[in-house]
């Protein structure tokens, strides 16, 4: 037994991991593809043992459900630029390892102000101060369900996980609070669409498309981020912080500022995603109006890796999953739990891509062995 | 242990899939679009996808002339998926859900070519669209019946000399309790039936409502039930989609309290064999097949339709073994009176507001100060096929 035992501690694991510097771009990309076509031939898989269809045909159908008509294209676009909105409003957050779990909850409260915006003054100012009242009221209020952590985060060193997770609740309970206030009919807990007739405050077609100002807007706002964060002194500072708190300090950086403005920013973004999605997509306000994003979106802005760019690609590849599942579902009665276990496998190789991106696996030479 | 329920889950999926593929359509011209909020795991929906089902089945429309939506939340996706319905070619689009309906009628104003009905919505009527419909069954009939049965098993407790002292309240009426999602009118008209029924029987009770402002939620219904089982209520109701309130009245049951229960939508006797007496049912095949006839034939369907027992659209499910000797019989001739009509289940006689016996209500929400009651009767559905009995009467006490 002690010889057995001797020999093993002489021997070289079968399997080491080590970090790897600087991987090349290419290279990086094609693990990532790699990842993706072995997620796709593991789904294929699942899809044939367990209900015995050509997965082929079941990929061509979730393709169809997100593209295959002008409308839907138009609808998977509308979605994307819903997450991507969160996403980006994320993005600065989580690059300052400020854990910033309360976009949902920034979401329903900038979606929350734009609706009461919509019932008591729709049709009594002209629609562009509306809208600039909608935009400054949402922006606002996100604002502010952000800066509250930051300023604790900052001045008392709270946990902002908690914080902010926290806050999605009482935005939760003060929607419920106004859904019952507005309810439509009284008790039913639905506000029904608002100004359904009139649609005052809803987003203008424009060049003959519903959701052409959500693609503009989240677009704009998106390129506006990279700028921030890549080439401005504040990107920059919100990188330091996020690499180390005590670097920062000692570079001269007041980390307490930092937290603040770039929450206030962060929470900003999230509440205008919220008048995104209340006027420009629902128009109706209800405790499920962020519907998740909020949670979603730290997917997307992880997987980009803070890239704002980066994230329009892995936002359309969330929504492409969820539009393709309601598809299937349609097509082949596939439940929702069908299309969950899809994107299940499909963020596990991702995410797994990751991991030998960082890592690689060094094996032990066959000398080592004898 | 994994592989097993692996195994075991994947034959189901395959045997599921099996039995839902296969049918192939000739002449399949006419194409009906669905929107479900769930899909079959919560009884409410799975009540809509047989009755869809059995009436194309019944009228002869074959399964892939209808395209169905699951899951579709009460917001833009909605209108997402009416509008892709149309595009796929769908003359008719049923939503089953009460919040889709706006943007069922959002939809309805944009395609004024396609028929949407938004079952159990209430603005049909209203909106002044021709393509647009409402339908509901009268399901406080079935209520009102259970309540009867639930009254015929208070009795035999009673003279059993089962209720204990907690069971009655300061004035000596004895607790009844009822798990409502939301406080409107439909929950409103369907508890208050359902008290008066048992009312018919055992005249002194009283019921505590209490609201879980959800659909669907097993654990708000449980803790619901639970309230108001240890606050000494001997019978619970619901008006509400989960098992969360039986599954609860059985284990109290089993741990020997005294209490009973009556569901809704679906038997809930698989999941509370003792504790069940009976659940208030929808056929909801009576409609779908009234509406699909139209359909073939190309005739108007309906703006507002409310049909019930008489027209076999609302039933009881089969009666537990806990129920009370004779309770068949009494149910038999309860229905047959309903039937009839010599039975009115708002009968204003049989209860008061305030102290006082009602001639006139006209504050229904949604009806614009209309009559709702005639001959010293509320006429429940007749106005519009939603419920609008909404009046808080004496004996109920809503809890929050």
């Amino acid at each position: 037994m002690a010889a057995v035992k001797s020999m093993h501690e002489k021997k070289e694991p079968f399997v080491r991991i080590a970090k790897r510097s600087g991987l090349q771009h290419w290279k990086a990309w094609g693990i990532r593809i790699i990842a993706m076509i072995l997620a796709l031939a593991v789904c294929a898989a699942v899809i044939y043992v367990i209900v015995r269809m050509n997965p082929v045909r079941v990929y061509a159908t979730m393709f169809r459900g997100a593209f295959s008509t002008s409308r839907r294209t138009w609808v998977t676009v509308r979605d994307t630029m819903m997450l991507l909105c969160v996403g980006v409003g994320l993005a600065p957050a989580f690059k300052m390892r400020f854990w910033n779990i309360g976009a949902e909850g920034q979401i329903l409260v900038g979606g929350l102000v734009t609706a009461a915006c919509m019932i008591y003054w729709g049709g009594r100012m002209p629609t562009a101060l509306l809208f600039a009242v909608m935009i400054a009221a949402s922006v606002a209020a996100g604002a502010v369900w952000g800066l509250v952590p930051a300023v604790f985060k900052a001045k008392w060193k709270t946990n902002e996980t908690l914080f902010t997770l926290m806050l999605n609740y009482v935005a939760i309970q003060l929607t419920s609070f106004f859904v019952a206030k507005w309810e439509n009919p009284y008790g039913s807990n639905t506000v029904g669409i608002i100004n359904q007739g009139t649609k005052y405050g809803w987003f203008p077609a424009v060049f003959g498309k519903q959701y052409f100002l959500n693609l503009a807007i989240v677009l704009a706002v998106t390129v506006a981020m990279y700028i921030y964060l890549r080439h401005t002194k504040h990107g920059y500072e919100i990188a330091v912080v996020g690499e180390s708190e005590n670097t920062a300090r000692y570079a001269g950086i007041s980390v307490a500022r930092v937290y603040i403005r770039t929450m206030l920013l962060s929470g900003a973004v999230c509440g205008l995603s919220g008048f995104i999605a209340v006027s420009g997509a629902s128009h109706t306000i209800s405790t499920s109006t962020a519907g998740g994003r909020g949670f979603t979106a730290i997917i997307v802005a992880w997987l980009a890796k803070f890239n704002t760019l980066a994230m329009i690609l892995v936002a359309l590849l969330l929504v492409f999953l969820e539009k393709g599942s309601i598809e299937i579902a349609s097509q082949y009665q596939l439940n929702d739990y069908a299309s969950e276990m899809i994107t299940g496998i499909i963020l596990f190789f991702i995410l797994g891509s990751e991991f030998f991106i960082n890592y690689k696996l060094i094996f032990r030479k066959r000398e080592a062995a004898r | 242990m994994k592989k097993v329920t692996a195994l075991l889950l994947a034959l189901i999926l395959c045997l599921s899939l099996s039995a839902c593929g296969g049918t192939k359509g000739k002449n399949a011209d006419l194409k009906i679009g669905v929107i479900l909020v769930h899909d079959e795991n919560t009884g409410y929906d799975l009540s809509h996808i047989n009755g869809i089902k059995k009436a194309a089945a019944n009228v002869g429309i074959k399964e892939d002339q209808i395209i169905w939506k699951y899951s579709i939340s009460e917001d833009e996706n909605c209108f997402d998926a009416a509008t892709d319905l149309v595009e796929q070619g769908c003359k008719y689009i049923i939503s089953d859900s009460y919040g889709h309906q706006s943007y069922m009628q959002q939809a309805a104003e944009e395609n004024p070519n396609v028929t949407f009905i938004a079952m159990t919505g209430d603005t049909a009527a209203a909106s002044g669209l021709k393509n647009f419909k409402n339908a509901f069954c009268n399901t406080y009939e079935a209520r009102y019946v259970s309540g009867v049965v639930a009254g015929m098993k208070l009795k035999q407790l009673v003279d059993e000399g089962k209720v204990a002292d907690k069971n009655y309240d300061e004035d000596g009426n004895i607790k009844i309790g009822y798990v409502g999602a939301f406080p409107y009118a439909e929950v409103v008209s369907g508890y208050t039936a359902f008290y008066l029924g048992v009312k018919s029987i055992v005249d002194n009770v009283s019921m505590d409502v209490t609201y879980t402002n959800s659909w669907y939620s097993p654990t708000a219904e449980a803790e619901a039930a639970n309230a108001l089982i240890s606050d000494g209520s001997i019978i619970i109701s619901q008006h509400s989609d989960s098992s969360g309130a039986p599954s609860a009245c059985e284990a109290a049951l089993a741990a020997g309290t005294t209490v009973y229960c009556v569901g809704y939508n679906v038997d809930m006797l698989s999941v509370a064999p003792n504790a069940a007496l009976t659940s208030a049912l929808n056929d909801w095949s009576v409609y779908y097949t009234y509406a699909m006839n139209c359909m073939l034939k190309g005739e108007d369907i309906a703006t507002d339709w409310a049909r019930g027992y008489s027209e076999g659209a609302n039933m009881i499910s089969a009666l537990g073994a806990s129920c009370a000797p004779g309770t068949k019989e009494k149910v038999e001739a309860v229905e047959a009176a309903i039937k009839d009509g010599s039975l009115k289940v708002f009968d204003c006689s049989t209860f008061t507001v305030g102290g006082e016996h009602l001639t006139s209500y006209t504050s229904s929400w949604g009806l614009n100060g209309a009559e709702t009651i005639k001959d010293g009767v509320f006429e429940e559905s007749v106005i519009r096929s939603a419920p609008y009995f909404d009046i808080r009467i004496d004996g109920i006490t809503e809890l929050n």
